[in-house]
Parts: C-alpha cells; sequence; structure tokens
C-alpha cells in the first residue's frame, strides 16, 4: 500500500493512462509474417509448379475444413461427425448448377455456401433433439441419408458418380488451376480470420460462455439455442463451399466421395492433434497431417493407424493437442483474444 | 486409542480454501455432534474425512489406520459410512435395493434388511417403491437405513434434519439409540441444535472453517455457544 | 401377399440382430452415459476373431464363440480400465474422440491383418437352411437361432441388472457415482465391469454376424449407425424397447430393400428420423437426463 517505487495515482484521474489492450509484439510480427505468407502464396501461379500449386491448394482447403470442424467442435461445443454431409452438397451443386446450370464453377462456390447454410437450417430441428454424443452420430446418420438419396438419384447419374469436366470446358488449366488456389486461399485464411474475428466480437464471447458452461450461460440472458444454431448454420455454409470446391479439383463426384466420412476424420484428427478450441491448433494440425502423409504413404494402413493413435494419445495425455503443449510453455498468442490491462502498475 | 483421530485438516475448493486447521476425535461409542452456521465448513469436513475431497494439508485416522489419500469406496469398505447431506437416493432403484446398495461391502455385524425394517417399519410397506415417491422424512428413513446396512463403526449423519418437519426429526432421532445399541460412533452435523445437544456426548462447534468451541453439551452455556456459532 | 410377409419376417428376424447389436451400446451408454464410437468395429473384430479361431481350430462357430466371446470380454475389460476411464469426468467429448481414434486403428489394423476381402464364417448349411411354415412362408433357421440368443442374452442382461448385487451397483454408479462410492463402489472397477459385459454381447453379436454374412474390416461404421438408430427408436434405458428398436429398424431396412435394392438402408434412416420427430425420446424410454 505504501510501497514508494510504484507510481502516485492522481486522485481525480486514478485510471488516466491505463490502457485495455489485445495485441502484442508476437502478434505484431506473426501479423506481418502471415502478410507476407498469403502474397507469396497468392502469387505462386507465377512461380510454382504444377504440383507445388496443387499441394498448397489441398493445405487451404483441409485447413479450412479443420476450422470449420474446430468452430463447431472447439467453439460451439457441437461435435459433429457428419459435416461431410455439407461437403457433399457443396459437390452436387457443382453438378447441378454447373454441369446441369452452366454456372462458372467459381461463381458456384459462394452459391454452394447458400445451398449448405439452407439445408442446415431445415435439419437442425431435427438433429438439436439430440445432444453430445447422440448429436455426433446423428449427424453422422444425416450425411448418410444424403450419400444414399443422391446414390439413387438417376439426375447426378446415382452411385457411379459423374465427372463434371464438362463444366470447365473451355478453361485453361493453367487459369483454372491458378483461380482454385486463390478461392482456397480465401476460404483458408478468410476461414481463420473470420472465426477470429467473431471471437473478438460480442457473439464471440458468447460463444466461448456458452461452450464453457450452458447453464451459467443462460442464466446470463445468452439465447444458448440461437448460438448453436448460428454456428452450426455457419459451418455448414463453410463446409459446402470448401466442398463445391474440393470437386473442382477432383473433376469427379460420386456419392461414396462427395459424402466420404474421411472429411470429418480427416478434420477431427487435423483439430485434435493440433489443439482443439485455438485458432493456431488447426493450423499446426494440417502441418503435422501434411508432414505425416508425406512420410508414411507408402505404407498405406499403417498411415491411418498412426493418425489414430496419435489422435488417442493426445486425447488421453495432452488433451488441448500439440498446439495446447507449446502455448503452455510459451506465450505465443499469434492470434491474440485475452484483454490485458496495462498500465496498473506504472507504464 | 480413538476412533477417528483428524489433525491439523485442510480443505477446499480449488481456490477456495473452506477449512483451516481442523483438530477433531470421536471415540469408540461416542456420539459428537458438529454444529455451526452455514458455510462454516461442516459438509467440507466430513466429506474430507470420508475421502470425497482431497485434504491440502492434515492427516486422518481411523480404527488405527491412516487414511492416506483414500478414495472414497476404500473408507466406506473400512467401516465408515455417511448419511449424505439432501439424502442422495439413488433414483434408478426402489427402496429395498436402495438398502441393499448400501450392504454392498459386505461387512458382517448385526444390520441387515430386516432389522431396518424391524427399525423403521413404514420402509417395509414402500419396500419396492421409488424413492422419490416417499416423503421427505421416509427418504430420511431410507438413507439412513441405507447406511446401516454397511455395518459401520462410524455413522456420519449430515444434516438429517434438513427440510423435515420437527415432529419428524423427532421419530428419527427417536431411533438414535437402538442405532448406538451395539457401539457405533455417530458424528451428527446438526443445524437443530437443540436436537444435536440432546443425544450428543460431545459437541464441536464449528466457525468459518476452524473449531470455535468444544465440550460437553450440559457444561456449556447458551452464551458460549451462541458466541461460538455466530463469532465476535 | 407372402412375399410382402416373407419380407416382413425377415425384417423382423434381422432385427433380432441388430438388437444384439444394440444392447451392448444401450449397455455402456446406461452405465457410462458414453457412446462407444468403435461398437460397431469391435463387433466386426470379434466376427474377425471368430474366423480366425475357428479355422485354426478347425471348430464349429459355436467352439469359436466360447472363446472369443470370454476373451473379448477381458480385453473390455482391460481397455476401460486402462484406457478409457482416464478420459471420464471431464468433457465428455474426450470419450467421443478417443473411441474415434480406436475406430479407425481397429479398421484399418483388420486391413492390413486380413486385407479388404470379404470374410465369412462357416456354418456348414445352417446360414441357408429355411423352416417351411407353408404357403410359400418361410423362415431362416441361422436368424431364427439369431433372434433366439438375441432375446436370451438381453434377457440376461435385464436379469443381472435387475437382481444381482453388480447390477445394482451398474445403476447406483450411473444414478450417482459420488454417492455410490460412500456405498464402497469403486466406479472404475464398475465401469470396466459394464464394459466387460457390453463387450462379451459385442463378441456374440460378432459371431452371428459373420455366421449370416459376410464381412470386410470397414464395416464396422454401419454396425455402430444401426446400433445407435435401434436405441434411439427404442427408447434410451430400456433394454426391451431396444429388440423393438431393432426390429422395427430391421422391419424398414427389409421393406425399403424389396420396393428398391438401393433403399434399404436408407429406409432405416428414414425411419430413425420420423421416430426422432415424432417421439424423440423413443417409443419405451426409461432413462432421466442427468
Amino acid at each position: 500500500m505504501n510501497d514508494p517505487s510504484a507510481p502516485t495515482r492522481d486522485a481525480d484521474a486514478p485510471f488516466a493512462g491505463v490502457a485495455v489492450t489485445r495485441g502484442n509484439r508476437v502478434s505484431f510480427v506473426a501479423a506481418v509474417v502471415a502478410a507476407i505468407l498469403v502474397v507469396g502464396i497468392a502469387a505462386m501461379p507465377w512461380w510454382a509448379e504444377r504440383d507445388q500449386l496443387r499441394l498448397v491448394t489441398e493445405f487451404l482447403y483441409l485447413l479450412a475444413l479443420a476450422q470449420m470442424w474446430n468452430l463447431l467442435a472447439g467453439y460451439g461445443g457441437l461435435l459433429s461427425v457428419g459435416q461431410q454431409a455439407f461437403v457433399g452438397l457443396g459437390a452436387y451443386s457443382l453438378v447441378t448448377l454447373g454441369l446441369h446450370g452452366g454456372l462458372n464453377v467459381f461463381a458456384i462456390v459462394p452459391l454452394a455456401g447458400i445451398v449448405g447454410a439452407v439445408v442446415a437450417v431445415a435439419i437442425s430441428p431435427l438433429l438439436f433433439r439430440l445432444r453430445g454424443a447422440q448429436f455426433a452420430v446423428g449427424t453422422w446418420v444425416a450425411a448418410e441419408v444424403f450419400r444414399l438419396v443422391m446414390a439413387n438419384m438417376p439426375f447426378v447419374s446415382g452411385g457411379s458418380g459423374v465427372s463434371i469436366a464438362n463444366a470447365v470446358r473451355g478453361m485453361s488449366i493453367d487459369w483454372r488451376d491458378a483461380m482454385t488456389l486463390w478461392v482456397a486461399l480465401v476460404l483458408g485464411v478468410g476461414s481463420m480470420l473470420g472465426i477470429y474475428a467473431l471471437l473478438r466480437s460480442r457473439h464471440g464471447l458468447a460463444l466461448v460462455a456458452v461452450r464453457d458452461s450452458e447453464r451459467s450461460s443462460q442464466s446470463l440472458g445468452i439465447d444458448v439455442r440461437r448460438v448453436k444454431l448460428l454456428v452450426y448454420v455457419a459451418a455448414a455454409a463453410g463446409c459446402a463451399m470448401i466442398g463445391a470446391l474440393i470437386f473442382v479439383t477432383k473433376l469427379r463426384v460420386s456419392p461414396d466421395s462427395a459424402f466420404s466420412i474421411e472429411w470429418s476424420t480427416t478434420a477431427l484428427f487435423i483439430v485434435v492433434i493440433g489443439g482443439i478450441g485455438t485458432l493456431e491448433g488447426p493450423l499446426v494440425g494440417t502441418i503435422i497431417f501434411f508432414a505425416l502423409r508425406e512420410w508414411l504413404s507408402d505404407l498405406g494402413s499403417i498411415y491411418m493407424i498412426v493418425l489414430g493413435i496419435l489422435t488417442m494419445l493426445v486425447v488421453l495425455l495432452a488433451k488441448d493437442g500439440l498446439w495446447g503443449l507449446v502455448a503452455k510453455r510459451v506465450d505465443l498468442p499469434i492470434f491474440p483474444l485475452r484483454r490485458k490491462v496495462r498500465g496498473l502498475d506504472g507504464p | 486409542m480413538s476412533l477417528l483421530e483428524a489433525r491439523a485438516i485442510r480443505a477446499g475448493y480449488g481456490d477456495f480454501q473452506a477449512l483451516h486447521g481442523i483438530d477433531f476425535r470421536v471415540e469408540p461409542g461416542e456420539a459428537v455432534a458438529i454444529i455451526g452456521a452455514n458455510g462454516a465448513g461442516k459438509t467440507t469436513f466430513l466429506r474430507a474425512i470420508a475421502g470425497q475431497l482431497p485434504l491440502s494439508q492434515g492427516n486422518v485416522r481411523f480404527d488405527g489406520q491412516a487414511l492416506d489419500g483414500w478414495p472414497a469406496q476404500r473408507v466406506a469398505a473400512a467401516g465408515m459410512a455417511m448419511v449424505p447431506e439432501g439424502r442422495m437416493l439413488f433414483p434408478s432403484l426402489n427402496v429395498e435395493e436402495n438398502l441393499l446398495i448400501g450392504g454392498y461391502s459386505r461387512r458382517a455385524g448385526p444390520w441387515n434388511l430386516q432389522r431396518v425394517y424391524a427399525l423403521f417399519p413404514i420402509l417395509r410397506e414402500f419396500r419396492l417403491r421409488n424413492g422419490t415417491e416417499l416423503s421427505g422424512g421416509q427418504q430420511q428413513m431410507v438413507a439412513v437405513g441405507r447406511a446401516l446396512m454397511a455395518n459401520p463403526k462410524l455413522l456420519l449423519c449430515d444434516e438429517i434434519s434438513l427440510g423435515l418437519a420437527p415432529v419428524v426429526v423427532r421419530d428419527i432421532y427417536r431411533t438414535l439409540p437402538q442405532i448406538r445399541a451395539e457401539g457405533m460412533a455417530i458424528v451428527l452435523v446438526e443445524q437443530d441444535i437443540g436436537q444435536a445437544l440432546k443425544v450428543a456426548d460431545r459437541v464441536a462447534c464449528f466457525q468459518e472453517g476452524r473449531v470455535a468451541l468444544e465440550g460437553i453439551p450440559g457444561e456449556l452455556t447458551r452464551e458460549q455457544i451462541t458466541l461460538a456459532y455466530f463469532g465476535s | 401377399m407372402a412375399e410382402w410377409i416373407n419380407t416382413i419376417l425377415q425384417g423382423v428376424l434381422l432385427g433380432g440382430l441388430y438388437a444384439m447389436f444394440a444392447a451392448g451400446l444401450s449397455l455402456s451408454f446406461g452405465v457410462m452415459r458414453m457412446i462407444n464410437i468403435a461398437h460397431g468395429d469391435m463387433i466386426v473384430f470379434a466376427g474377425y476373431a471368430a474366423i480366425a479361431v475357428a479355422s485354426a481350430l478347425g471348430a464349429p462357430p459355436f467352439v469359436a464363440a466360447l472363446i472369443v466371446v470370454p476373451a473379448l470380454a477381458a480385453l473390455g475389460y482391460a481397455a476401460q480400465r486402462l484406457v478409457f476411464n482416464r478420459t471420464f469426468g471431464g468433457d465428455p467429448m474426450r470419450p467421443l474422440l478417443l473411441t474415434f481414434g480406436l475406430s479407425i486403428v481397429i479398421q484399418n489394423s483388420l486391413l492390413a491383418v486380413f486385407s479388404a476381402d470379404v470374410r465369412g464364417l462357416d456354418t456348414g448349411g445352417l446360414s441357408t437352411a429355411t423352416l417351411d411354415l407353408g404357403g410359400q412362408i418361410g423362415l431362416g433357421v441361422l436368424p431364427m437361432i439369431a433372434m433366439g440368443a438375441a432375446l436370451a442374452t438381453i434377457a440376461a442382461v435385464q436379469w443381472l441388472f435387475r437382481h444381482t448385487r453388480v447390477g445394482r451397483a451398474f445403476r447406483a454408479t450411473s444414478d450417482d457415482p459420488g454417492t455410490a462410492q460412500l456405498m464402497g463402489i469403486d466406479r472404475h472397477h464398475i465401469y470396466a465391469l459394464a464394459m466387460a459385459v457390453a463387450s462379451a454381447v459385442v463378441a456374440l453379436a460378432g459371431v452371428f454376424l459373420v455366421m449370416r454374412t459376410t464381412i470386410g474390416p470397414t464395416d464396422g461404421p454401419a454396425r455402430l449407425l444401426y446400433s445407435f438408430e435401434s436405441v434411439i427408436i427404442g427408447g434410451l434405458g430400456s433394454v426391451w424397447g431396444t429388440v423393438a428398436g431393432g426390429v422395427i429398424l430391421g422391419v424398414a431396412q427389409a421393406v425399403g430393400a424389396k420396393l428398391n435394392p438401393g433403399w434399404g438402408v436408407l429406409f432405416g434412416h428414414l425411419a430413425f428420423f420420423l421416430v426422432l420427430s415424432l417421439r424423440p425420446q423413443g417409443l419405451f424410454p426409461k432413462t432421466r437426463d442427468r
């Protein structure tokens, strides 16, 4: 109380010179580095080879998918193993709007998002009757329904799938690769920035509050159902857009590939291993995923076994993921979210 | 040697310390009452010695053994049974099954289903009913009977009068002599000071996590108790 | 007309198998509130184990069952005690994520060991034997045995829960693990025991599965979905409800497949969503929500 080294405070303005800040030196540096990276990636059509272009594209869309899954599970508290429903919807938007409808495939990406959102709103009343683990399996059943319906629809050529090469006829491969990369960049970076913006906002605080304790949030007047619904719809729209983009790169849409559980499996692995409930986690997870794939892809099933065991180990021993392990030792908030009070003990 | 000896007990919930160094003992066959205002730490103390709450400091010896970090089920199997606050009957079990589950540890002793029914005859009538269909007093009887089925050496009763009409409380307390007939020791945490002082051999008064007063009911004055209860 | 009766009868008997699949899931969910995502994969694993044992010993299926069922029960106890229990008591997502990882590990391990070829168990003609009821209506003998085994298993599990000391401990721990501890019940042991019983049921279901049909390493998830749907249709907490759920699912799938070969499983999913929308608590619910 009578510490001579503490700055004296003017009784009339006791909080002068005190500020609430969020940024810090690390996040500033990270932002600069990120900006440089983004520009570099955007310029890849001019300096990179086709294989590298495709790899980075895949990295970006898997990152986006992981961020969507993380938004649901890590922030919304909604574990879904049925997001492939929307990935598939995005793919089939390509077929109906692109192949049959003649629209430019890249214009279809945002439209797919709308389709995903609408469908999510339509099925959510049914799915939200289930909670927790049951909700997760319920989303899976829903995805299976979509898959089976599409497999039985001659309009989209049923189970054998359809090539959408005709939808991109007239576009040079280089141009298509470049546009795909840029859209993937927008989706990948956009998803991270979008979620970051959401978390910094008032709605984001509500989201985290709901995740931490539904009952307490409700008593504070937060409409829990509405928050969860918004998150579910946003993630659905995101996954649908990503799905549309993914199948532009694959050029062939079949029910089994479009609605494959592997989209959820991959996203789950990435987010859990990287770190659930943080923005940096999925980024770290995607990097590890690609590294492991490089290393082990020759070994077929062993690769998946390693991923599965790694996931289990992380859940058992390091539940905040590998990023969580790092973040515990080193305070490196690349995406600063905590508010710090500066100036109370001096400048 | 005391049946229960607790020394320098400190415990709490996360950052909140509820007990600040409690010394407490129970002799075989004794009935000790713990009284105190809400938040004084009475229930916390019972949970701590029963093994439901980890101690941040201090130790507990029961029946000659040190209960060093023993989990609650081990303490229960060693002969300490609790009638928990709020009764906590199992909703998936009927009355008789609730009693039977009390005997899970299969400890030898005088208490069995028939004897519990003899103590609380109304329960025999309701034996196949679900606990939620019973009145508060009857549920309390089930909870006490359940603890007795464990044939404990020490019975911990946490606020058995809570939410019950005075006449019901009296009925339950009237069974206490039968319960103690074979030498069972009892710790009674009570808000109903009158009842507690009537049946207890010794009383301890907790205040904000400390023992503020201890003694024999007949020898303590009302002023002493009031002071210890509410503090200065 | 006879064809439709046959279809429905087949569906009912298929439902018996689904009820057996679901009983294990219902048990572990009832006691531990955990949905084991690897449930279906464990059924498939048991099936493969039965095939391996039968071929190694040159023995008939029921001998293989005698070995596989206790073995899997022991494995289930160990897995719960050593691994699954560690994810309890915190974020409910953790057991889900753990078992999801396990599911992938089991599938790909089976793939690595047995390759993607489908396998079945030789039943010496039992799988094609039919009981002729006259008027072109017939019941498969093996499906009837499976249905009988399902009912017997579920009756046994019910008896275990209602009339034994362990069963009371299961129910008490499920209600309130903290107070159950005060009775001297070790929840870690009880959870592991519940998993052991569930695994035994799963193993038996797996043996019947490979007797009825051929399986591949990745057939697990479908079994999980059917088990889950049976439990939800029947109603949580009611083991006999699970039988009803399984039968309804089986009939829905049979009817769907009759109308169009590609619609079988889809009709089952639609039946599930229909029940979910009209009666979300299921047809014969018994648990209360915690």
